[in-house]
């Protein structure tokens, strides 16, 4: 059945839709998957909290410029 | 709104030397959008002469930091806009040595060859001068392409239509480059840094 496809989806998969999630809105169908898949994934949900990290480190990166050398 | 006869008051106007402090923060801001000293160094030099000249407009209701960024901001954007027409980004699809280094990090199923791990508490990484240096390594192995449409996004803050816009490529594309460089970067600072930190 097409729902049960569409409800069962790869951390590749996932991976880009957390990606994704962060440039346009998900749809329904996009966040119920991402939902089920992140209770049963320890993997996918370390990675989403690492998208976060990154936005905050490059841009401390970038701010850091100042002051140092 | 600044009303046109509010006067810049003789401290309201940034000297010579506040502006010219800002030129090691701007050159790392320039370069890591860039990717070429002599490129940045040049964005950077316009950058402070616009400052010196257009000064007194400042109003201070910004940081000097905040307003010297902006004017970095639109000569990197100008200087990236010719680039994009001299020489037009290869389409994310054209991009195999990249898609296959994303691909490589999945089993055939799909599953993470690696399970990502949980990185703690970021902030005690943030204070440690060697985690910038481990994240300056992993930033520099990130293709040149890739970088530039994720500075944009990460750095400043452009939507994904207006990196769109000026880099002449499809949103879908778009967000291929920026996930690819997401995950080279997250995997680089897991394998080099938060691995060895625990």
């Amino acid at each position: 059945m097409v729902r049960e496809r569409t409800l069962v989806v790869s951390c590749k998969q996932v991976s880009e839709l957390l990606s994704q999630a962060r440039e346009r809105r998900l749809t329904l169908a996009e966040r119920v998957t991402l939902r089920i898949h992140l209770v049963l994934c320890e993997g996918c949900r370390n990675f989403r909290v690492q998208l976060g990290v990154l936005h905050e480190a490059v841009r401390r990166f970038v701010d850091r410029g100042r002051g140092v050398d | 709104m600044a009303t046109p006869q509010a006067p810049a008051s003789a401290t309201g106007v940034p000297s010579d030397a506040e502006i010219e402090g800002f030129r090691a923060y701007l050159l790392r801001y320039a370069l890591l959008q860039l990717r070429d000293l002599d490129i940045a160094e040049d964005a950077v030099q316009e950058t402070l002469l616009a400052a010196l000249q257009g000064r007194s407009q400042f109003a201070r209701k910004s940081s000097t930091k905040t307003w010297l960024t902006g004017i970095l901001k639109h000569k990197i954007i100008d200087h990236l806009r010719r680039r994009a027409r001299e020489q037009p980004l290869p389409g994310a699809g054209d991009d195999a040595p990249e898609a296959e280094a994303i691909d490589a990090m999945f089993l055939e199923d799909g599953h993470w060859r690696s399970f990502p791990a949980n990185w703690g508490d970021p902030a005690r990484s943030f204070e440690d001068r060697r985690f910038w240096e481990v994240f300056e390594l992993c930033a520099s192995m990130m293709s040149a392409n890739v970088a530039r449409v994720f500075v944009m996004r990460e750095v400043m803050e452009l939507s994904t239509e207006e990196i769109c816009k000026e880099m002449n490529i499809t949103p879908t594309n778009c967000w291929v480059m920026l996930h690819r460089a997401r995950m080279r970067l997250r995997e680089c600072l897991e394998v080099k840094w938060f691995a060895k930190e625990r």
